[in-house]
């Protein structure tokens, strides 16, 4: 049985890459539109990590972040994580809903989680959209779900469905940055290990 | 407090003796069992992020199952000299970090590593003296052998001491 542990050559880990570069791309064009603001993106990171790294990603199992889960069914099963710094989540929220930075609130009022998890759906969407049209695959993804909570905790959950096929996981680090403020956007794409091969194979690999 | 405070990641475990410490930050879906030995004061850890090993073919790290995590840490505490007939287990963990309807079974693995983690002790005969487990936060625990406390740390909350 193959698994993700079995090292990606080359050529696969640029493949991911290029992946993660357009699907983060069309991602940074739908939250510039939804924000009416001119984004920039980095070139995005792709790594595959040990459980021991995850964690530390963000500054820290214990950072607070924004968290937002798709799960994802059609020819490619498995979830897809969105997470966010919590400042930068805060930040985004205040950006879409025309709230003044120093009026919101430490606390995530609903509304607010609601918005968030818009921005996260759209978001993901833009991604797994990009993903989609470059393999001829269907992707069907679930409503978004939101948790705000320490960034170990939250990544718990991708990392368990790693954990059930290796030691690592696959990590894809997009960072958008619009006039003010440096935003980190991690994608986790986790696609269960048949839908994994199913990408790789619908690229000519 | 005196002494170290030593660290576990995921899927990770190791041992520590009064004064040091051991803590895992940030367990989400996955267990943090705490195995203790009184007398000598010696605890270990263990960070568990699934249920059965048996059920998973990459198996060979043991720190990652309930069922292969617990015993793995029995011995690691055998050998740093606890007393493996006289230990006592304090758990917590086993969140759904994602409020999901559905009863899918990949999404409702926090409450399955609980349960396979209280099979196993109870299989060894290890009592479970305190445990925070469920509901939908994450949580950072610290356990310290000189005084048996479990602290149990979560955003917005006050510590518990178990």
């Amino acid at each position: 049985m193959q698994s993700y542990d079995a090292d990606l050559d080359e050529l696969e880990f640029d493949i991911l890459k290029e992946i993660g570069n357009i699907g983060a791309g069309n991602a940074t064009t739908a939250l510039s539109s939804m924000l009416h603001a001119k984004i920039d993106m980095h070139v995005p990171k792709v790594n595959m990590l040990s459980f021991k790294e995850l964690g530390e990603i963000v500054g820290g199992a214990e950072t607070l972040v924004a968290g937002i889960l798709l799960s994802l069914s059609g020819d490619v099963e498995g979830m897809m994580l969105f997470m966010l710094e919590y400042e930068a989540a805060r930040h985004l929220v205040c950006q879409l809903m025309g709230i003044p930075q120093e009026e919101e609130n430490v606390e995530f009022t609903d509304m607010a989680k609601s918005a968030l998890q818009e921005i996260g759906n759209i978001i993901s969407g833009a991604y797994l959209s990009a993903i989609s049209s470059l393999t001829n695959l269907t992707i069907i993804s679930s409503v978004p779900y939101l948790s705000i909570d320490m960034a170990g905790a939250i990544l718990s959950v991708p990392a368990i469905e790693f954990g059930k096929l290796g030691d690592r996981a696959l990590l894809i680090e997009s960072q958008f940055k619009d006039l003010e403020v440096d935003i980190s956007g991690y994608f986790i794409l986790i696609p269960t290990l048949e839908s994994n091969n199913r990408i790789l194979s619908s690229l000519g690999m | 407090m005196a002494g170290e405070m030593i660290k576990v990641g995921m899927a990770d475990l190791n041992v520590c003796r009064a004064p040091d410490a051991i803590t895992t930050l940030g367990l989400g879906s996955c267990v943090g069992v705490v195995l203790y030995d009184k007398g000598a004061k010696i605890a270990g850890m263990v960070h568990v992020m699934l249920p059965d090993s048996t059920q998973i073919r990459q198996n060979h790290n043991k720190a990652k199952f309930a069922d292969t995590g617990i015993d793995a840490l029995l011995a690691m505490m055998a050998k740093a000299g606890a007393k493996t007939t006289s230990l006592t287990a304090k758990i917590a963990g086993g969140a759904q970090m994602f409020a999901f309807n559905s009863s899918n079974d990949m999404l409702r693995v926090g409450e399955r590593n609980v349960q396979a983690v209280k099979e196993k002790l109870r299989s060894l005969g290890i009592r479970i003296l305190a445990e925070d487990t469920g509901l939908n936060y994450g949580r950072t625990v610290e356990f310290y052998p000189e005084t048996g406390e479990f602290w149990v740390k979560s955003v917005g909350k006050p510590v518990k001491i178990l």
